[in-house]
């Protein structure tokens, strides 16, 4: 069988969604160096179920996420692996930009002024792109800002880390059918006082099903395998 | 503040879910009874609970992991829900989350999930006294006197708690709030000593110079 693989652009500023059936491997692709998309996911046939970022973080014992770890929902379940990442580091705890917020950081950005070259908000492009699926604002919780890295000190106190190197790399594999809905704006930390988001690459293929006992994912913690197998358990339940 | 002059006191018990309507310019006082508790919390617009607390944008706009004095509790719409003006902890996470079921699961073993846990409590608090809230409602809380210090390397840990008997937190609410609590009943987790305990709940009467006008 011939592989199919999809291949999409997103412009600085611009939003996306889709529903990833299980098995298939969406990868982000930071052309130019400096892209931050933000990202949320759901289950998509029980959108009440959602990434639940603070059950990733303490199930893994990490403040970050990179290849290894495991995206989970607040049900106790893996929504997407981590399978590739040349970054290192991608940010999901320092959340994203109001439509004020992107205001007083840049100015008014209108559509009557700037056509499409607007600048877009990311949580103005969440509830667009959310509301597409009948959710909306209450719907929206703590993102994923791939490619951002926010480091805190011994007090806490967070630094952003830039990064230009172009090309970096991130996959994930749909461990359920998941609606992800990304937002390629600017990450709130982000000190360029001007509105110039960078483009995405991204492509989605489809991947095997199953997981292997010997995945990466798997075994990077003794948590994630009993995620997996709890992630296992509901499939069988709902085939 | 004395607590003789707390307009309203309420003990929680651990296992327990809590909610109450504090008014603009009240003070809410949370007292670790006995030391090392945690208190999951959450917050809302009292008019409009699609306002809520937002850990990243509270984190944002100070640009620091841990809140205590001082630090603005920052709504998903940038507003500024309720201030800590008093802190005998000295740092409270926000980054750790609730326990439930499911997650309990994961973390610990898979036939934990008969054990209580902070989402069961938050989700029979809204059904039963604030019906019109849902687990939509449920976002990424504050955990008050936990202590889940990050690693400049990124990694995340669970120290003993740094809080003791008697010692609290207070907050002063800048707009009508509701206050969602679940006194946590987690027993996997050595954070607490294994060992739920009550806390307090005291309400203090707005202060004129920070009353309603």
């Amino acid at each position: 069988m011939q592989d199919h693989e999809l291949h999409e652009s997103l412009r600085g500023g611009q939003m996306w969604s889709r529903v990833l059936r299980r098995g298939q491997i969406l990868s982000l692709i930071d052309v130019e160096g400096g892209a931050t998309p933000a990202a949320l996911f759901y289950n998509a046939s029980q959108p009440l179920e959602r990434y639940n970022f603070a059950d990733t973080l303490k199930a893994q014992h990490t403040a970050k996420l990179t290849r290894g770890h495991v995206l989970y929902s607040d049900m106790g379940r893996v929504l997407c692996s981590i399978i590739e990442d040349s970054a290192g580091w991608h940010d999901t705890i320092t959340g994203h930009m109001t439509r004020e917020a992107s205001r007083a950081k840049y100015g008014d950005g209108s559509f009557q002024k700037l056509r499409n070259d607007h600048y877009r908000d990311t949580r103005s492009n969440f509830l667009i792109e959310l509301g597409k699926y009948g959710l909306g604002k209450r719907d929206i919780v703590p993102n994923v800002n791939f490619f951002a890295k926010v480091t805190p000190d011994e007090q806490g106190n967070l630094s952003w880390q830039p990064t230009h190197e172009a090309g970096r790399r991130v996959s994930l594999r749909a461990e359920m059918d998941v609606l992800v809905v990304l937002s390629n704006t600017p990450h709130p930390l982000d000190p360029f006082p001007h509105y110039a988001p960078k483009p995405l690459a991204l492509s989605v293929r489809q991947g095997p099903l199953g997981v292997p006992l010997d995945d990466l994912c798997r075994t990077s913690c003794e948590q994630n395998g009993r995620g997996f197998q709890l992630t296992e358990l509901y499939h069988l339940g709902a085939s | 503040m004395t607590h003789e002059l707390a307009s309203y006191r309420e003990v929680v018990e651990s296992g327990l879910g809590y909610s109450h309507l504090i008014k603009r310019g009240e003070v809410v006082r949370i007292v670790d009874l006995e030391g090392n508790q945690a208190v999951d919390t959450l917050f809302y617009n009292a008019h409009d609970p699609s306002e809520r607390y937002s850990a990243p944008d509270t984190i944002l706009r100070q640009k620091n992991l841990y809140l205590t004095t001082g630090t603005q509790l920052i709504s998903n719409e940038g507003n500024v829900l309720l201030t800590i003006v008093a802190d005998t902890c000295g740092r409270h996470d926000t980054l750790g989350g609730a326990c439930a079921a499911e997650s309990n699961q994961v973390r610990y073993a898979l036939d934990k999930r008969y054990m209580h846990n902070c989402r069961d409590s938050f989700l029979l608090e809204l059904a039963l006294h604030q019906p019109h809230m849902t687990k939509r409602d449920i976002t990424s809380n504050i955990n008050f006197f936990m202590n889940v210090p990050v690693t400049p390397e990124g990694g995340l840990k669970f120290d003993d708690g740094i809080s003791g008997p008697g010692r609290y937190v207070e907050l002063r609410a800048e707009m009508d709030v509701l206050i969602l609590i679940s006194n946590c009943p987690q027993l996997n987790n050595p954070c607490n000593a294994y060992n739920p305990t009550p806390v307090e709940v005291l309400v203090f009467p707005a202060r004129p110079e920070t009353g309603a006008h």
